[in-house]
């Protein structure tokens, strides 16, 4: 089994802890002048998403976790799962709704995705950081004010809510950030 | 480390000049104290014994040594110094570039500048008013001086006496505190414990408004210091503390020969039992300490530590011109 020393920690190093796969956020070296080192890191557990932190004794080895990120393609979901398939290989997996969480809300059919694979099961999709989706219903009352200040929700096709400015209309395409969740822009007829 | 280095300095050239200024205050302050300036050999065929240190070494070879020998460079310039109070020296400092295996972060980079000195006829409190002296002369504002046994530190913050309470104890107070992992970790010593209590728990404490002296340390701690008898007998060592950092450890100097001797002998068994390699002890300072080395109390201070303070810099890699993944 792979393990870390102390000495190898680093921001992203991949981890186990209590039996979860972990991603290091920072490592601190703790040591008195004359005494006992250590190694006080803040760590992300990557199934929960909970930031937590530890202190280890420097020298101690720790088990590596068999994580990586992959791009993939967002095939469907079948109610319980999302697939998702490598462009390259064609390999499939499926994420269940822990691992898709709340990137729901921005998958569209074909759309390259960033997944966290653990042992070769998605555990985190990351959805593109900028995607076109079609709004389905906004208020198409209000007119007028074109300024662009304030603004209106629209629900999108994938369910997402987002600010619009007045002048965007149902049945249009828009860019959204999904990191903010704000829109960027009018998506541009392909 | 394999990679090629960006060619720039770490340091901007506001720190480096922060730096330069620095270092004449500190000798402008020693020259008005009639402290002689010394400098000695970075490299030794003696090492520290200090399990909790790890030396980097080099090698020599040529005209003494034709076969090549192994060469410690130095982790503090302690024991040459020693031996020139031994020879008449009178009070003597120096600044000088130090090295420690396996540390890096914020605060300790492999190698770093101490600023050490030593004082015959001062114990450890007098030489604690001077270390305050020299830090309120580099100070934009003088600071307030708090001083705090290290029995009252732990008394204060952690209501936990460090020199009675037993592993389990330190152990307890150490999860109660909430030190994230502390359950899990596997340690065997009190000392051990006392140090993930320190620097978790009081450290980020000390000299939160000015300055922090914590003072008379667990016997099993002396390192170099004179132990006093009492009950518990305490070690005359101090540290000082600025913005929760370790800043300066001194000692009341440990005169006595076989006594050393114990104690590097300890070190090294202590070395073999951690499986950590074998350290030649200093013959030299044990000479000199037999031939009659005066009272005297050292301190050695963290020069870029102080730097970081006074600059109000949170990353030691950022005022050193090069930091190691530079050099």
């Amino acid at each position: 089994m792979a393990s870390y020393s102390t000495s190898e920690f680093k921001g992203g190093l991949k981890i186990m802890l209590d039996g979860d796969p972990c991603s290091i956020i920072e490592n601190e070296f703790v040591k008195p002048g004359k005494g006992q080192a250590f190694n006080r890191v803040k760590i992300r557990n990557l199934k929960t998403g909970r930031v937590l932190e530890k202190t280890f004794k420097s020298g101690e080895s720790v088990e590596a976790a068999d994580v990586h990120e992959t791009d993939m393609q967002y095939l469907y979901a079948d109610g319980e799962f999302w697939y998702f398939m490598d462009p390259d290989t064609f390999e499939q997996v499926s994420a269940d709704k822990a691992a898709v969480g709340e990137s729901i809300k921005w998958l569209k059919e074909q759309d390259l995705c960033t997944v966290t694979l653990w042992n070769g099961a998605p555990i985190i999709v990351e959805p593109p950081k900028f995607v076109v989706l079609t709004i389905t219903d906004t208020d198409p009352g209000l007119k007028g004010d074109t300024s662009g200040s304030g603004g209106k929700p629209a629900t999108l096709e994938t369910g997402a809510v987002v600010r619009v400015p007045l002048f965007v209309q149902i049945g249009e395409a828009i860019k959204v950030d999904t990191r903010s969740a704000e829109y960027v822009s009018r998506a541009k007829e392909d | 480390m394999t990679e090629k280095p960006d060619w720039r300095p770490s340091a901007s050239l506001e720190m480096i000049q922060a730096r330069a200024s620095l270092l004449a205050r500190i000798r402008d302050f020693f020259r008005q104290a009639g402290v002689l300036e010394v400098e000695t050999p970075v490299c030794s065929r003696f090492g520290v014994t200090d399990p909790t240190i790890e030396s980097l070494t080099t090698r020599y070879t040529g005209p003494t040594a034709p076969q090549g020998c192994d060469l410690y460079l130095q982790t503090s310039p302690e024991f040459p110094m020693k031996r020139l109070l031994a020879a008449g020296s009178g009070p003597i400092y120096q600044i000088c570039r130090v090295f420690r295996d396996g540390e890096l972060g914020r605060r300790h980079h492999p190698e770093f500048s101490l600023l050490e000195w030593y004082r015959p006829g001062f114990d450890h409190h007098a030489l604690m008013g001077e270390v305050a002296s020299l830090i309120n002369r580099l100070t934009q504002a003088p600071l307030t001086v708090e001083k705090l046994s290290y029995h009252e530190a732990f008394d204060h913050y952690l209501q936990i006496d460090p020199h009675t309470a037993n592993l389990e104890q330190l152990r307890d107070c150490a999860v109660g505190h909430e030190v994230a992992g502390a359950g899990e970790l596997i340690m065997d010593s009190r000392d051990a414990w006392l140090d993930l209590l320190l620097s978790h728990l009081i450290e980020p404490h000390l000299g939160e408004t000015g300055m922090t002296f914590l003072y008379d340390y667990p016997a099993s701690q002396a390192a170099l210091a004179k132990v006093r008898d009492g009950k518990p007998p305490v070690a005359e060592r101090f540290e000082l503390y600025l913005s929760g950092m370790e800043i300066a450890n001194g000692f009341h100097e440990l005169l006595d020969a076989g006594e050393q001797r114990r104690r590097f002998l300890d070190d090294n068994r202590r070395r073999a039992a951690e499986g950590l390699p074998q350290i030649p002890m200093d013959e030299t300072l044990i000479d000199a300490l037999v031939s009659g080395m005066p009272a005297c109390a050292g301190v050695a201070l963290g020069i870029d530590r102080l730097l970081m303070f006074l600059t109000g810099c949170n990353d030691i890699r950022k005022l050193l011109a090069f930091d190691i993944t530079k050099a």
